[in-house]
């Protein structure tokens, strides 16, 4: 009963009685989602348009941090840094549809997916073959992102918005924004979708295969390049960003593997159901469920609905 | 010449459906196995230690893996923790019963790690590919979480680590800091040999059909009479049983105690790496894979500085890991651009041409 009465009423009183806290614990939960959003908005992007299950997502998001804090650390002004950060995500694309995706088109997809795990070790090696293994810190200040925290009174309790996390949400959203406008509005981006819709329709009304793909693998290196930005500058540069970039797994899972705003709306719901988990029911079984949370949510949900919330319904035929 | 099929002829189904019809495979398993032996007593401790003992655990757990992901379809990236079930439970057992035989609980523990393994199989039957994938990440993270909270797994030891007690076989130490690295390698190998055997059974005989029927197509193996739940969560047991084997040996035989952090999610992408670098659905691929996946970066290690010394350039230690790390990744991409059925395929084609030598064809 006493369990019962912890699991199921104490956490809810608790929330009524402080609801500074829950305000502040949303709030950390809508950003930190918004970030999954944007890592699994790279995923989704490559894995619409190729059918390519991009594990290496997470490393390109380290890679291109380390690229852009690299080259300034060598004295590059900061935005030319940015450029060429993103002139490097163009190249590795370029590299990666020529070396990886082209001899391999038509193979199963564990084949694919398998060599993206390649492309992640060989990204890990030369990340650090060139900058080094040690964690860095983001240049924030010269990108100008804001710095500080303002405090809210409200509800009874003081709320801390980090200006930080304000500008986050703000970037990833109209970057979320501006993909969601190429994709519908632009030529190319009607090619995406074609492509997306069916390989050998694309190929027959003249969409270059090879030429999309590297579009898309850029795309999502720049969305790499943000998504590395943003995490950086909250929890600094280095390679353990890779196993966050996992978190965003359970995200495509519940938003579906094809579906824009389902990745952004599974993004909300991990990053504010991890942090609740977190901060009303973890202390009950020792704390840390943050590393799992996620994942339980995400397979719960897989049995009621195995295609995600916006997932094409899966149909198979004999 | 020496090898040809020439002259058997299979009179029964039994016959058939052996795994080694040929002669010639008999003979040379026969002399492999007891090379492997012999290696016990020609091979200094060092190539046992590091480079043999853990071919043999990983070729374990990639088998088990195998058996999931190559035999019946299902993709799983939970393989690191369910290694780590097998290894606390054998912990758990052999310190609260010392007087009962390790190599009983080492087969034992297997049994734990079944269970969890199919408890964690039950949304296999819901979902597949990429979806049941992210589905056993749960398993991978909710488990290791387990290892780190739940002091009575290391009976409440202060360090948090498995370490390995004193076990003997026949007087012999086989376990603990005494034991030799020639014993504890005999007994690896034992199992090893032992337990691939039953594999090779089980996936030449109905089982292993009807498992390789659920993964070419699932629903007319289920219009067929074979029933989709039972065979997929038996898939998910055996692996699991297989893996958590490997966990036990991995901990008790090889490092001779270790921390939660072994049965990391790397370690479920090494040995997927394995299992496909080998072969999906071939024995003899995942100790192919193993060894490739395991032996290779051994190896480059010490052949990089001697390579490159050459050239004035002495390198140090990181660099040496960093390379290590991109030509790992980069002989991936190759294998799979250049031979995507795996390391299995290449040694079916070998054979094949051994069979018709000296004629080409």
């Amino acid at each position: 009963m006493d369990m019962l009465y912890k699991v199921f009423i104490e956490p809810f009183v608790f929330m009524g009685e402080a609801p500074d806290l829950l305000i502040q614990t949303l709030w950390e939960g809508l950003v930190s989602g918004v970030l999954y959003a944007l890592i699994a908005l790279g995923f989704v992007l490559i894995f619409k348009a190729s059918g390519v299950f991009n594990f290496a997502q997470g490393i390109m998001v380290v890679f291109a941090a380390l690229i852009l804090v690299g080259l300034y650390e060598k004295g590059v002004p900061a935005f030319l840094a940015l450029i060429l950060a993103a002139l490097a995500m163009l190249v590795l694309a370029m590299v990666v549809e020529r070396v990886v995706l082209r001899p391999l088109v038509n193979q199963p997809d564990i084949i694919l997916f398998m060599a993206t795990f390649g492309l992640t070790y060989f990204l890990i090696g030369f990340g650090e073959l060139i900058f080094g293994g040690s964690p860095r810190e983001m240049i924030t200040d010269q990108l100008f992102l804001p710095q500080g925290t303002t405090e809210v009174d409200m509800l009874g309790g003081m709320v801390r918005f980090q200006h930080l996390d304000i500008a986050a949400a703000l970037i990833a959203s109209i970057m979320i924004g501006l993909l969601a406008v190429f994709f519908s509005k632009t030529r190319i981006g009607r090619a995406l979708r074609a492509v997306a819709d069916s390989h050998k329709a694309a190929l027959s009304v003249g969409i270059s295969l090879n030429q999309i793909w590297v579009i898309v693998w850029f795309a999502a290196g720049i969305v790499a390049l943000v998504a590395g930005i943003m995490w950086g500058a909250r929890s600094g540069v280095s390679f353990s960003l890779q196993i966050i970039a996992l978190k965003a797994l359970p995200v495509l899972i519940l938003g579906g593997f094809t579906s824009i705003p389902g990745a952004i709306i599974g993004g909300l719901i991990v990053g504010v159901g991890e942090k609740l988990g977190e901060f009303y029911w973890g202390p009950l079984v020792g704390g840390g469920v943050e590393t799992w949370l996620a994942y339980v949510i995400a397979l719960l949900f897989l049995l009621y609905r195995p295609q995600g919330l916006f997932g094409e319904k899966i149909i198979e035929r004999i | 010449m020496l090898y040809r099929e020439a002259g058997q002829f299979k009179t029964n189904y039994v016959a058939d459906s052996a795994i080694f019809p040929l002669r010639e495979d008999r003979i040379g398993l026969a002399l492999i196995i007891l090379a492997a032996y012999a290696l016990a007593f020609l091979g200094s401790s060092f190539l046992l230690q590091a480079v043999l003992i853990p071919f043999l655990v990983f070729s374990l757990a990639a088998i088990g893996l195998n058996i999931l992901t190559g035999y019946t379809g299902l993709l799983s990236l939970g393989t690191g923790a369910f290694m780590g079930v097998g290894a606390y439970a054998c912990y758990k057992l052999m310190t609260a019963f010392p007087g009962v035989n390790v190599i009983v609980w080492i087969f034992v523990s297997g049994f734990f790690s079944a269970a969890v393994g199919a408890l964690f199989g039950l949304p296999s039957l819901r979902i597949k590919g990429f979806y049941l994938a992210v589905a056993t990440l749960a398993a991978q993270f909710f488990l290791q979480w387990c290892f780190i909270r739940i002091p009575w797994l290391v009976n409440y030891n202060v360090s948090g680590a498995l370490d390995a007690p004193l076990r003997t076989l026949f007087g012999t130490p086989i376990m603990g800091p005494n034991a030799t690295p020639q014993t504890r390698y005999l007994v690896v190998l034992t199992i090893v040999i032992l337990l691939t055997w039953l594999a090779s059974n089980l996936v030449h005989g109905r089982i292993g059909r009807m498992w390789i029927a659920i993964r070419d197509m699932d629903l007319a193996a289920e219009l067929m009479g074979i029933r989709p739940l039972q065979t997929k969560l038996l898939a998910f047991a055996v692996s699991s049983y297989y893996c958590g084997v490997a966990g036990a040996l991995l901990v008790f035989l090889w490092y001779g105690g270790a921390e939660y952090d072994v049965f990391n999610i790397n370690q479920s992408f090494f040995i997927l790496f394995m299992v496909i670098i080998g072969g999906l659905g071939s024995l003899i691929g995942s100790f192919f894979g193993a060894a490739l996946i395991f032996i290779l970066p051994i190896v480059l290690g010490i052949v990089l500085p001697a390579m490159l010394s050459p050239f004035g350039l002495s390198v140090g230690a990181d660099v040496i890991e960093h390379l290590r790390f991109m030509i790992v990744g980069a002989l991936i991409i190759f294998f799979l651009i250049v031979e995507p059925h795996g390391l299995a395929r290449l040694w079916q084609i070998g054979k094949q041409k051994l069979l018709v030598w000296p004629f080409p064809y």
